[in-house]
């Protein structure tokens, strides 16, 4: 990837970021912290790595995206917005009850969504299924999900592991957002689920492990998933990311797991955001 | 007179999904969870190997790949016994196969107290209740071989998720295969009478017929009703049976909670306030015992049939 592609990428991030705030501000609820941690891997998903067709977004020869933590909606919801599934302006009435963005992803009501999810440890085994529904029509379609590190708590992911690892599902990539948070506190503190990558690798997986919030790492680890392509095994990214990343006061602080921004926090969030996307517009002019 | 042929509606079940493919149902497929030999899907896996899934005994998994592989133009029947389909994997059913609205059929063998020795654990009668509470959610549970079959197909051609109880033990096929035109959300009448209406599901169909025989000899008419679809339920006959026989009996192999009998004192309590008397398992766990025995000391029996109706016109 150029530099030029790279900073590119990072903008869209930025302005994805800024639509997971809109959304939230506006709902007056919802999961920023998760969002934010995500917004480089959705981006990267929808700009760079994905088949997909926004004038029929239900194209059979689309990739599939399964968010398996549907809580963070904002994020895939800003992602498809700006990639032109539908208006970033509807971003702001998330979880309005005229709203067709529902709280956690519906994929009858939400132009771009392959799944409804939301509660967790459901999404991953969907996936499985498309994968392995991929592999017997001999179809090159790849099928991506991603976890949340504290989801992997359910008992009902590692059956879908398994089950990938046996039906050698290597059109499946299976993410996990390793933020360290969850809900009650730290996730080496709620339930320690280290060594990670030494369980993938048990269970099968082409485990890679790279910072989650850097295009070009990313990159890399979309090229070792494509290079798996043969080798009839799964691949596991366990991407290291910052919860709430791109709003200081969001940063590695659980507390902004699943709570939105009053005006004042939305002013100062969205402030941020657009001095940062600033400072790479001006990067991109040089 | 012919011995009366016995099949289990499980064998139905499976010998069902085999007839759907020999006439081309190419996006059949079918998944389990390490119960092949008890669900009888093992019959669709010696024919079509390739088409059939074992996702091992991880049934919440099993419901959600069933749900992934829908979105890609397949139709899943997905099977195991009734407790795990409808107990273990609810959620799962509920919101990644109801919600979404998706073409998953679930094949549930081994319903209710006619488990028999397994004992309670394995005696799932609270699958009507759980599966009818699910929007959009279709609940069929057959009488007999002719009616299983015809049901199986029925689910394949109509779009959206579907809930097929079947049970383990062999049960007298009374339809008559030529003739019988099943429709998914209708009742039908199995015998004229305007003394009581009796109305059955599964394998208690058989007993209400057995009990409508004796119930003649004494001189009471009663109109057998045999009820394949819990959900939708076929109102307009419920209040008909109601309209013409004034005391109706439900009869199945659930709880009273939940099930047909409540389905139906829905319907009558709202549009033709009608006496109701439910026969079901009466809020108790089962227990172990040969699946006739079991099903007596629950009351699920045609002398249990025969006595309530007696009762009730006194």
């Amino acid at each position: 990837m150029t530099k030029a592609e790279v900073l590119q990428l990072k903008l869209t991030a930025a302005r994805v970021r800024m639509g997971i705030i809109e959304a939230t501000h506006g709902a007056k609820c919802g999961h920023p912290g998760g969002s934010l941690s995500a917004a480089d891997v959705f981006t990267y998903l929808y700009f760079k790595e994905m088949r997909v067709n926004t004038e029929d977004p239900q194209d059979p020869n689309r990739d599939r995206f399964v968010l398996s933590k549907g809580h963070t909606a904002p994020g895939l919801y800003a992602t498809l917005a700006e990639r032109g599934f539908f208006p970033v302006a509807d971003l702001p009435t998330l979880r309005h009850s005229d709203s067709y963005l529902q709280g956690h992803p519906n994929m009858n009501t939400v132009p771009g969504v392959d799944m409804s999810t939301g509660s967790l440890g459901q999404g991953v085994s969907a996936a499985v299924g498309m994968a392995l529904a991929a592999k017997l029509q001999g179809s090159d379609v790849n099928v991506y999900t991603l976890l949340g590190d504290g989801e992997i708590e359910e008992g009902q992911c590692w059956e879908a592991f398994m089950f990938a690892s046996h039906y050698k599902l290597e059109n499946l990539c299976v993410m996990i957002d390793v933020n360290g948070l969850q809900i009650d506190g730290p996730t080496k503190e709620v339930m320690n689920s280290e060594p990670l990558d030494q369980k993938m690798d048990a269970f099968g997986f082409n485990t890679i492990v790279c910072n989650g919030n850097s295009v070009t790492e990313l990159e890399q680890a979309f090229m070792l998933f494509h290079r798996a392509q043969g080798s009839g095994q799964p691949t596991c990214f366990l991407l290291h990311t910052t919860k709430g990343l791109g709003v200081s006061f969001m940063e590695k602080n659980v507390d902004w797991h699943g709570k939105a921004p009053n005006d004042a926090e939305y002013e100062q969030a969205i402030g941020e955001l657009k001095a940062d996307y600033a400072e790479l517009e001006k990067e991109a002019q040089r | 007179m012919a011995e009366i042929k016995k099949i289990a509606t499980r064998d139905s079940y499976g010998n069902a999904l085999v007839e759907l493919a020999n006439a081309g149902a190419d996006d059949l497929i079918v998944l389990d969870a390490d119960l092949a030999a008890a669900t009888k899907t093992s019959i669709f896996r010696k024919q079509y190997p390739t088409r059939h899934f074992d996702c091992g005994i991880a049934e919440a998994n099993m419901m959600d790949v069933a749900a992934g592989m829908s979105t890609f133009g397949y139709v899943p029947f997905v099977s195991t016994f009734a407790m795990f389909a409808a107990g273990r994997a609810f959620e799962q059913v509920r919101n990644t196969i109801g919600y979404p609205h998706l073409n998953v059929k679930i094949g549930a063998t081994h319903g209710g107290l006619s488990v028999g020795e397994d004992g309670a654990s394995h005696q799932c009668c609270e699958d009507f209740a759980l599966m009818r509470a699910i929007p959009g959610m279709t609940v069929i549970c057959p009488a007999d071989d002719v009616e299983a079959r015809a049901a199986v197909k029925a689910a394949y051609e109509m779009k959206g998720p579907v809930y097929m109880r079947f049970g383990r033990l062999a049960l007298p096929v009374f339809h008559d295969e030529e003739n019988y035109q099943f429709t998914i959300g209708k009742g039908e009448t199995l015998t004229d009478g305007f003394d009581i209406a009796i109305i059955a599901t599964g394998l208690m169909t058989g007993e209400a017929l057995k009990a409508a025989v004796t119930l003649k000899k004494q001189g009471i008419s009663a109109r057998v009703i045999n009820m394949p679809t819990i959900k939708p339920l076929d109102e307009e006959l419920v209040i008909r049976a109601a309209k013409e026989c004034l005391k109706v009996i439900t009869v199945e192999e659930h709880s009273i909670i939940g099930g047909l009998g409540e389905a139906v004192c829905s319907v009558l309590s709202e549009k033709l306030p009608t006496p109701v008397r439910r026969i079901g398992v009466m809020d108790k766990f089962g227990h172990s015992g040969p699946a006739w025995e079991v099903l007596k000391d629950y009351g699920l029996s045609a002398e249990n049939i025969i006595a309530n109706v007696n009762d009730m016109l006194k």
